[in-house]
Order: structure tokens, then sequence, then C-alpha cells
């Protein structure tokens, strides 16, 4: 097994608005198993940033534990990361973009991770709406502990052992619809058109962004009568839209068909285009989003695309009215001002 | 774009560019790996095979596989191919018993070989074990033609010439040596089946029509002349400041040459750019590491001579211009002109070939610059039982090249000797496809890429290696950076092959490969395909590798021209649709012989 990846690269690969070609964004070589989707995911996130013009050192990656929490060893090697405990990177989350609002943070989780042992963490970085990217690499197993059902395993879907889930599984994406959530998406590993500029628009989304990423285990939960497997999602794909991600100060050369696109008009200046719409579905109205959603479960779609975003949003940093400046460049007078000034709030609260 | 077809020899053979470029198409990633193996005899046989003089390969060859070399498109310098074949060289064990030994059984077909060099004597060794009688015809005291004649010692020790040129003899050739062939009528009139004339260009041009030539008399040599008597040792010194003109291989050897014979000043003096000097690049900066200036754009004007002594010559000043076809014009500067002195003054500005001795009614026709003309596939004359090989075929070429073409005309004058058709069912080259696979992610090739630069090879002391024009000025790679540069070759010819079938889109492959390989997208015209790959694909001499149509009316589109060959796409493949098969591709050789 190869555990070292050569060190060429294509001689005229392309080098971004920083100078950098995408070797700079990868990671360690995968220990994952051959053909994962995760990697694809890791692919995705490498050529999202490559293409955004990240600054490695402007984003922080976090993770659980997990097969999906291992890829972040796999891209972004001159980043930030924090390989947290099980199923608790939201809290580790929630601490560092408090602590520091300039970095770039992306979330990596697993169905395990978020569904089952994280799940009181999820919703509540949620309902706080942390600015970070969320993804979720959804296989519906625990690939880790050799392929147990997941709490996403969808009901009577069979995993390798054969066996048809009996419970009913948890739709990440509508679970985070209800909850509130400004962005959310879902994506195929196998579709990287789609994933990668959903990947983008989350990054530029200013608040909770998931993504649900179904991203088939192959060993455990690639076969037959699987509702996770690479042909099943294919069979069964179907899309809101095609999504176009065009970033600030870039000019729109894509041309598209009249009356069947949208453009959604992001914050910082960059546009989420639309095109190939879906019918009876806003991206703006989380109505009519989740009504797609339930009529894609109870039809037996794989519903991808972005499924909802909310534009005027507010952030956790903005609803607590906290400063500006990220907290290690303020002075030790600005995060400790004395005992004087803890006598005053002390005294107007008597 | 049509699916790929893989079982075209050519297909696979091509992404072996170093093999492909090869005239002789010597497996150069299978011997390396060998030697990387330390298993020199077995390396060394794989050239013996396909190139016939390894040991003289490995230190003279004009390697046209380096310039091909996959490794110098990913970073600075082609793997050193041409110095691992002479490691092979200098490290195998006994090879005598791996060689075919006589006596064979006789056919009863005599061939005549005129001239003992290395088309020559490839012919020889491909047509001596099948029972042919070989009466090789040579004017010089021993075997080898220019390998002898015209390469230095100090490049090419004569023991190891004698050792090559011994094997091939040693197979019950019938030399006959100091023996001029006058008369081509008189070689039809013996009786041969067949005749190979491998007389290499023998003809040195010279300046005749430049003042002063007449006059100055034996101080002026033509360059491949001087090489021979040196070699010979008819000449054993030359004076203090040497001109040498010209700059091609020839020119190097002269002026190096005459550095050991006492040359002081020696300047190398040519007509062009120094960048379109036809000498190999390694050849002139060894030359100039022995002190030997190189002037371009200088154009010999006249030899100035004084009282019938040869004082000097008088160059013009020129600059190179292009017009829109790239074709070059040296338009004079105006500036005055330059004198160099000179005590003497070599003529290397080419060579060709020259058949005084072929009489023009015998039905060998030649063509209006005096070339034999030829099937170009089968060497043949048109006088049907006389074949040419080498130099005499075709103009001066290289060594490797005589070689080639000596296997090609011993196809030949075998096929014609059993009267068989010489251009249609000439034999296939001999392929296997082997599985490399040993286990789960394991190969049995070494797939790690290493990053190392180029390894120089170790050369001898300047000042000694000045005094003595036997002494070898490369010493050649020890075991050690042998390995290291063995290590280096990228394994070219361990093939990525794709079965459509098993494939199921899980985009590893893609996500893995470290150059950009792979793409998997609608297919198109190969034109509008190139266009939209994950990465550049401009080189159009690189196939583009299609699959057949997937699942999802993709096809997979694999450039070849940056591919590592490092397996990971293959590692990363959780069916197996990727797969690592060693290719071996050897040429046919007469009567399907195989010697490694």
């Amino acid at each position: 097994m190869t555990f070292v990846r050569p060190v060429f690269r294509h001689p005229e690969s392309p080098t971004n608005r920083l100078g950098y070609t995408r070797k700079f964004y990868e990671g360690a070589l995968s220990t994952l198993c051959a053909g994962c989707g995760h990697d694809s995911v890791s692919g995705a996130i490498i050529q999202a940033c490559f293409e955004m013009a990240v600054e490695p050192h402007r984003v922080a990656k976090l993770s659980g534990i997990g097969c999906s929490s291992k890829t972040p060893a796999y891209f972004l090697a001159n980043s930030h990361g924090f390989n947290s405990v099980h199923g608790r990177m939201p809290s580790v989350a929630t601490g560092a973009y408090l602590a520091n609002r300039d970095l770039m943070y992306i979330g990596i989780s697993g169905d395990g991770d978020s569904a089952s042992i994280g799940m009181g963490q999820f919703v509540h970085a949620i309902r706080r709406n942390l600015n970070i990217t969320y993804i979720i690499m959804n296989n519906g197993c625990y690939g880790l502990t050799k392929g147990q059902d997941s709490a996403t395993a969808d009901f009577g879907s069979k995993s390798k052992a054969g066996i048809p889930n009996m419970y009913q599984s948890i739709d990440m994406a509508g679970l985070a619809l209800e909850l509130g959530a400004s962005f959310v998406g879902r994506s195929f590993s196998g579709d990287k058109e789609q994933l990668i500029p959903m990947i983008k628009a989350a990054m530029s989304h200013p608040g909770f962004a998931l993504i649900d990423v179904v991203s088939p285990c192959v060993t455990f939960n690639n076969n037959q009568g699987s509702t996770k497997s690479y042909d099943y999602t294919r069979e069964h794909i179907e899309t809101t839209a095609a999504v176009d991600f065009v970033p600030l100060m870039s000019e729109i050369t894509a041309q598209y068909e009249e009356g069947n696109s949208i453009n959604v008009n992001l914050h910082d200046g960059s546009v989420i285009h639309l095109s190939k719409l879906a019918k009876d579905w806003d991206p703006q109205d989380r109505h009519s989003a989740m009504n797609r959603l339930y009529h894609a479960k109870a039809s037996g779609e794989v519903l991808t695309g972005l499924i909802f975003i909310d534009t005027e949003t507010r952030d956790l940093h903005s609803l607590l009215n906290t400063t500006d400046t990220a907290l290690n460049s303020l002075g030790k007078e600005n995060l400790c001002p004395g005992s004087s000034v803890l006598e005053d709030i002390n005294a107007a609260l008597r | 774009m049509n699916p790929t077809n893989i079982k075209d020899p050519e297909y696979f053979h091509k992404v072996v560019d170093c093999q492909y470029a090869c005239p002789a198409h010597t497996p150069v990633p299978e011997y390396i790996r060998l030697i990387a193996a330390e298993r020199y005899t077995e390396a060394y046989m794989i050239n013996w095979e396909s190139n016939v003089f390894p040991g003289v390969l490995g230190r003279t060859c004009d390697r046209p596989c380096e310039p091909a070399c996959r490794r110098g498109r990913v970073e600075e310098e082609p793997v050193a191919i041409c110095r691992l074949k002479r490691v092979a060289a200098d490290y195998k064990g006994d090879v005598k018993n791996l060689m075919p030994k006589g006596p064979f059984t006789p056919n009863g077909k005599k061939i005549a070989l005129i001239g003992g060099g290395p088309a020559s004597l490839t012919v020889a060794r491909d047509l001596a074990p099948l029972g042919y009688e070989i009466h090789l015809f040579d004017e010089q005291p021993a075997g080898g033609g220019m390998m002898r004649s015209q390469i230095p010692s100090f490049r090419l020790p004569e023991s190891v010439l004698n050792e090559e040129v011994g094997y091939i003899l040693d197979l019950g050739i019938h030399a006959q040596f100091r023996t001029y062939v006058s008369s081509m009528k008189d070689m039809l009139g013996k009786g041969y089946d067949a005749i190979f004339v491998g007389t290499g260009a023998p003809r040195g041009r010279d300046l005749n029509d430049l003042p002063g030539r007449q006059e100055a008399g034996d101080h002026i040599q033509i360059g491949i002349e001087f090489l021979a008597n040196v070699a010979f040792e008819h000449t054993s010194k030359i004076g203090k400041k040497v001109l040498v003109l010209g700059g091609g291989n020839t020119a190097m050897d002269c002026c190096r040459t005459s550095r050991r014979l006492g040359g002081e000043d020696v300047k190398v003096v040519v007509r062009s750019p120094k960048a379109e000097m036809k000498a190999s690049p390694w050849e002139i900066e060894d030359a100039v590491h022995e002190d030997i200036p190189i002037y371009e754009n200088h154009v010999p004007k006249s030899f100035v001579v004084e009282n019938g002594k040869l004082k000097g010559m008088m160059f013009e000043l020129v600059r190179a211009e292009y017009d829109e076809k790239g074709k070059r014009k040296l338009i004079p500067t105006g500036e005055p002109d330059v004198f160099f002195e000179a005590d003497d003054v070599l003529i290397a500005v080419g060579q060709e070939n020259a058949f005084p001795w072929v009489e023009r009614d015998l039905g060998i026709e030649f063509d209006k610059w005096e070339v034999p003309i030829l099937n170009k596939e089968s060497f043949q004359s048109t006088l049907p039982h006389v074949f040419f090989g080498g130099d005499a075929a075709m103009g001066p070429k290289n060594v490797i090249t005589a070689v080639a073409q000596g296997h090609t005309a011993a196809v030949s004058i075998d096929l014609f000797c059993q009267e068989k058709s010489l251009t249609e069912g000439r034999p296939s080259p001999l392929t296997n496809l082997i599985h490399q696979k040993m286990g789960i992610h394991e190969w049995m090739y070494d797939s790690s890429v290493a990053s190392d630069l180029r390894y120089q090879v170790p050369h001898a002391d300047k000042v000694k290696s000045l005094k003595d024009r036997l002494m070898e000025v490369e010493l050649g790679y020890d075991d050690q950076l042998a390995f290291k540069e063995a290590q280096r070759c990228l394994n070219c010819d361990v093939q990525t092959v794709f079965s459509t079938s098993r494939c199921i889109e899980c985009d590893a492959c893609v996500d893995i490969c470290p150059t950009d390989c792979i793409t998997f997208t609608e297919n198109g015209e190969e034109e509008d395909l190139r266009n939209r790959l994950s990465a550049p694909a401009h080189e159009l001499d690189q196939d583009l590798y299609v699959s057949e149509e997937l699942p999802t009316k993709r096809v997979m589109v694999k450039d070849e021209n940056v591919c590592l060959h490092c397996g990971l796409c293959a590692e990363r493949c959780p069916t197996a649709a990727w797969d690592m098969h060693k290719y071996l591709y050897n040429t046919a050789k007469a009567g399907g012989m195989k010697y490694a």
C-alpha cells in the first residue's frame, strides 16, 4: 500500500488568484477504503477551496469520530484542524467560532457522529446559527465498526449483512429545515459537478450551512438492496436545480435558458445561480422546500441540490452582538478590563 | 472517440516512451528494474537481444530515449538511461553461456557482409544462430567499424569494444579483416545467397573551395580520418594550436582527442549558433569541461598560409535569421573578419556514404545523391539479394539506428532466403501483458515515485585523463548510485489497464491521480475532448486512452502524457477496474529467435 503521494503534479497545473496550485490544498494520502465516497467529498472540498482561492491559514476544519471525521487529514494540510470527541464537534466549533470569528469553519461529520451520538450537539448548532459549513458524509452505516445500520439508514435498506433495516430513518436535511437552518443542501459524492459549487456557496453563506452528502460506503453498504449505494443513488437521484456558484468579482459567463432559472444573491456579493428548477419549489421559501423534500421522500427519490437558503439570516455573533474583533486580536485591557468594571456590572444588576 | 484498442501492440508500446523512441526498441524499464535488483546479467542480456552492443552503447549512444523519457516532463532531467545500460555491462556476470553457442546446424545458405560495423555485426548476430554461413569483409584490422575508428578510447575503451565484437565473431563468423572490397561485381560472382552492405559513411566532407586549402597541405585533416589514424596509432601528436571546424559529435571527439595529443589551445568553431549544434549536449559539456572554447556564428573564409606553412584561419561573423518556415539564413554582421591562429585544422563538417566500389551496371540503383534506392521496410535494394543497412543505407545517423536497421535487414534476408515475401507478413513483435498484482494494494514493481534529481556520473581527474588518450573519462555509476538512478525510472511499461464493465464510477481514481490524468466525461471528438479534461492535454503525440461508454453515459478518458505509473488509481480502485499490467514488447528478430 502506498502511503506517500508522488511529489510531481501536472506541469501545467493551473494556479488560482493567490498563485497556489491545487496541490497546496491537498492533505495526506487517504487511508479509507479504496472507492470510499468520503475521498470524493475531500476532493470536492479541495477543488472548492482552490477555486475560491481560500487562504488555507484562514480555515479551521473540525471533526468528531468516524470514517468521515478522519477526512480532514486528507485535505487542506495547511489549515487549522481539530479532531474532537465523538459527536462533540459542534461544541468545539461553537467555542472556536466565538473566540475567532475571522476564520472560515468547515465541520466534517458523519451519520453516526451527527445523527446518533452527536444529535443533541447537531441540533443546537443549527439553532444557534454558527457560521460554519457543516458537511455530513452520509453512508447510512457505521463503516468504522464494520457496517451496522446507522440512524440515517432508510427503512428496509439492506447493508452487506443482508438484513433489512427495521427502523425509520432520520432525514438530516429535513431535520435541519425544521430547526430553522439557513442553508440546506444535499448532494452525492459521485456528482462533483453539483457538489463543488454547493460547497462554494455554503462557504460564502454567513450562517449555518448544512450539506448532507450521500457518500457510499463501498465496503459495507454498496450492495444490492442498499439505498445508499452508488447504483441506487444514481438510479434515484433527482435535483431541485442545477447549481452554479459565481463568486464575487467574477463575470457571469455561462449562458442560461430564460425563464427556468433564478439568481440568489448572497451578502458578500457572490451569486448562486439555479437553473432547470424543479416544479413548485422556491429555494427561499422554507415551506415549499419542506414540501419538495417530503414529496421526494414519499416517492423514493434521492433529492439533491440546494434545498433551502435564507439570505437574510443573522449568525450567532450578530445575535449576541459580540465584538467584531477576534479575541486573539484584542488586548489584555479589553479582554480583562479589571475588577472595577465587574463592580459596575454587578451594581447595574442590583 | 472510439474506445482505445489496447490489443493493438503499438498502443501500449507508445506509452513506454523511451522504448518507443529507441530505434531498436530496447525494453528500457524492464532492464532498469533488473539493475535496481542487482540482476545485472539479466539486464545485460535484455539489452544484448535488442541493441547487441550494451557496453558500447552504454557509453556512446546518442540516447534518443532520454529526450523521450517521461520523467523529463514532470521534472528537470530524464532518467540516465544510457549510463544505466553501462552499469549492466560493467557489473554483469558471465554472459557467454547465456548466448547462442555454435556450431549451429548449417542451413546451406551463405551470406556476405561488407563492412564490419554495428549494422553488419547485428546481421551476423541475428543470422548466425539460424545456421547461415556468414562471411564478413572489412578493411580495418579488427571489427567494429566506426565504433573502432571514430570513437576515441577515452570514451570507449578498446577492451569493451573487443569484448562485444568478440561475442558476435565467436558465433562462427568467417571474418576477413584488412580486406577492402573493391568491386561489388566480384562479390556478386561469388555465389552468396544474399549480400548485406554495411559500409557506413566513410567519406568526410572537405572544404576544398576555401582559399589556401591546397597550400596548407597535411596540417589540415579530415576529422574522421584523423580519429581513425589516432585509433590505429598512425598519428600520435598534433600542434599546440588546433582549430576544429564543425559542431557535431565528430568535432567534439576531434577537439578532445587533440587535447590529449598535445593540443593546448584547441578551439571549436561553428557556423551556426551554439543552440543548433548537432553534437549531443553532454558531449559539448565534456569538451567545454576540458577547456575547449566553442565559437559560434563564425563562417570559415580562408586558410592563411605563409611561406607554405599554415598560420591560421579567417572567419566571417554572421548572425542567424529565420524565415516564416523556420528556415535558417546566416547573414553577415558586417563586423571585421576574425583571425584565429592554428598549427593544425581538423575539418569535421559532415560525412556521407560513398560507393565507389559498387559498379553502376549491376542493377543496384542509386538516387541523385548517390544513395542506394531501398525498400524502406525491408532495406532491400533494387537488386533483390543485396541489402543495405546502417549509415550506408540512409546516410549518417548513429550506432543504435545501424543496429535497428541490421535487425530489420536480418529479418529480410532470412525471409528472402526462405523465398517469403519481405513486406507482407513480416513477423510481428513479441508482446506480453502481465498482471502485477501481488496482494491487496501490493504490486510486483516498486510503484513509489522517487523525487531524486538525476545523479551525475563520476568523471576521472581531468589532469590525469588529458595526459592519456586511452584513459576512460567517465567512471560510470557504482552500484549505489546506479540503484538510486534506477529508482528514478517511472516504470512506464507497467500499464494502467481499464476495464469498463468493472467501473462503478466512484471517482476515486480521479481524486487520487497526482497528475490529473483521468477524467470521466461525455464522449466527443478528440479535439473537443482534449479541451475538457481535468488538466490540459496539448501534447497531440501523446494518446488519449478512451473507455467504452459507462452506465452514466460518460467515458473514462486518460491522457497518457504525464501519467507517473504510480499505480495509485489501481490502488484506490475498489473493483480493480484499473489494474497494473507489465507490458513487454520485443521487435521480432530473424527466425523468431529470443536471446534474453
